[in-house]
């Protein structure tokens, strides 16, 4: 894969992250109550007179709302700037692009790092435990806000694929067509493992000060070590081969514990960088959500309930972390309900990272779906080529 | 219906179908029979397809396609969940043929398989008087390259739907161009059924 200027090209440009505060309070599914709610967002390209054309896509553990374009005075692109722009999957010409950061997470939306108005300081641990459901029905105050009563698209990878299905199961008359990419309908015992030695990393670092180190700075090791796992995780056997192989970052080893290996560069630099960008705290809310999501047997599409949502279900042959069977899954699930859908394993070598990378197969796949999905009639041109 | 590029075997299935139903064609390649089906008789079409490339096509095509096997890609669907099931020249490559139809039976009020009749009378002559594995128009493949696992003749599958009590409700038989009347075992290069087990009303 190689970057070119013809990429920078096709960006959506100079972007900025909006703020939406709606009033009430959010009844989430633990019982308790999370109110003001603020939700940071971004939108790209123009919505349509019949506000047909809106798609949300939604984003992965550690996201954000900026998912394509810079910043003024930034050169940082948005997390799945290869798939959305002029002419990209996400094509912005055509269609009208949101994307919001989950609640409880730390970049502009409601989360433990934000102010709690009862306290006057941040919610730390008293912030009340969030589940996928919680972060859709957010979401679903900003569709309303923005006057879109049908999507005609919800996609994402990984946690943001967890929140497509979830939009599906909560309303399914809103979404014309879903787009769940290396995802689950429930997490397993494996990825709530990982879950759980991400979260005992960070709670085991006296600097976490159960949860309320705001005044005396993150959790710096515990919360590196947390990402450093995580990225694991993300690759996959061959792609570390090919990115470090054994190479040294010397000539020699050094017969320390330094980081000898460029992979023990690379998680040193990856974790060291996470705590610059990441709230320990909101890292662990946000992985207890994932482990409690379970939309398997039945709860997907509600019971005695026909669905027009048309799905796209993509996976990745080298993801470990969310195997293709768990995107089997999901197809066995719309079988069952005569669900229209489209199921591709992709051959990449990308592991779980793959949804976030321009994978052409990729990139076809949901350019094709999109474009039948809105305009309604078969692509033509291609019988009899 | 466009009727130059398309094979007599898409032409015969195509004329079978009854417009606005619903069809799962298993091993669907890359949907030249499912999409002039959609495009012209408007039916609500589902393709499993083994071949990723092929997919690519299905969804540039507008189709949707299920990445799977046909031996494991029918388990899910409920009774009677297509008018439709094709088996297009895919059952031949498929190990458990029988579990394979009688699925297909239980998912479809109609199953329609086409394949490649090993009996024909060129086949014949090539084993016969060459001692040779035939290689013909409708089974182009080297013995060693064949993804072809069951070869059977129109008779074959006969006796076969006949043991398991399928009733067959339509026959077709195809030469290279045409249709075949005459002794099909002999002359037919590809053979359709038309199959079910269900009680029907006809006419």
């Amino acid at each position: 894969m190689t970057k070119t200027k013809k990429e920078k090209n096709n960006s959506v440009g100079v972007v900025e992250t909006k703020l939406f505060t709606f009033a009430g309070q959010l009844n989430l599914v633990s019982g308790e109550k999370l109110g003001p709610v603020t939700l940071a967002y971004e939108t790209y390209g123009s919505l349509n007179k019949d506000k047909s054309n809106a798609i949300l896509v939604l984003h992965a553990l550690s996201g954000d709302a900026h998912a394509a374009g810079i910043y003024n005075g930034q050169t940082d692109t948005g997390w799945w700037e290869d798939l959305i722009g002029p002419g990209k999957a996400f094509d912005t010409n055509r269609y009208f692009m949101i994307c919001s950061n989950v609640i409880g997470g730390c970049k502009g939306s409601t989360g433990p790092s934000s102010v709690n108005p009862a306290m006057g300081k941040p919610y730390a641990l008293d912030f009340p435990f969030i589940t996928v459901a919680d972060m859709v029905e957010a979401q679903r105050h900003l569709i309303d806000h923005l006057g879109i009563e049908k999507l005609l698209c919800v996609a994402g990878g990984s946690m943001g694929g967890m929140q497509v299905l979830q939009w599906v199961a909560s309303y399914p008359e809103r979404v014309k067509s879903a787009i769940p990419i290396a995802t689950t309908l429930k997490h397993s015992p494996q990825q709530i493992a990982f879950n759980e030695v991400i979260r005992q990393s960070i709670m085991a670092d006296p600097a976490w000060r159960e949860g309320n180190y705001y005044e005396y700075g993150q959790p710096e090791k515990g919360l590196s070590v947390a990402r450093m796992i995580g990225h694991i995780t993300f690759m996959s056997d061959q792609s570390m081969e090919e990115k470090f192989s054994r190479r040294l970052k010397s000539d020699h080893f050094s017969f320390g514990f330094d980081a000898d290996f460029e992979v023990e560069g690379y998680l040193r630099y990856r974790g060291a960088n996470f705590v610059k960008r990441f709230d320990a705290n909101s890292y662990l809310y946000i992985t207890k959500a994932i482990d409690y999501f379970d939309l398997s047997g039945g709860k997907l599409i509600p019971h005695g309930k026909t669905i027009d949502t048309r799905f796209l279900i993509i996976s990745f042959k080298s993801d470990w972390l969310y195997p293709p069977h768990q995107s089997q899954d999901i197809v066995r699930a719309l079988k069952r309900r005569h669900v229209d859908a489209t199921y591709c394993e992709l051959t990449t070598t990308y592991g779980h990272d793959a949804f976030l990378i321009e994978v052409e197969e990729q990139t076809t796949l949901i350019k094709h779906f999109l474009d039948k999905t809105f305009n309604g009639y078969l692509v033509t041109g291609h019988y009899g080529n | 219906m466009e009727t130059e590029n398309i094979h007599l075997d898409h032409q015969v299935i195509f004329s079978i179908i009854e417009p606005a139903s619903r069809v799962l064609d298993l091993g669907c390649g890359e949907g030249e029979l499912l999409y002039p089906l959609v495009r012209d008789k408007h039916v609500r079409a589902q393709g499993i397809e083994l071949d990723d490339k092929s997919i690519q096509e299905c969804v540039k095509k507008g189709l949707s396609v299920f990445h799977d096997d046909i031996e494991s890609g029918l388990r899910e669907y409920p009774d009677n969940s297509f008018d439709y099931v094709i088996l297009n020249q895919s059952m031949q490559q498929v190990k458990k043929v029988d579990g394979v139809i009688q699925e297909s039976l239980r998912i479809g009020t109609k199953v329609i398989v086409g394949f490649p009749n090993f009996a024909y009378i060129k086949s014949r002559f090539s084993l016969f008087l060459h001692g040779k594995s035939p290689v013909t128009k409708s089974l182009p493949y080297l013995w060693y390259d064949t993804p072809n696992v069951r070869f059977l003749s129109i008779t074959d599958f006969k006796t076969f739907c006949a043991e398991k009590k399928i009733r067959i409700v339509e026959a077709h038989y195809l030469g290279e161009k045409e249709v075949v009347r005459f002794l099909p075992n002999l002359f037919a290069l590809n053979a359709i059924f038309v199959l079910t087990n269900k009680m029907m009303r006809q006419g």
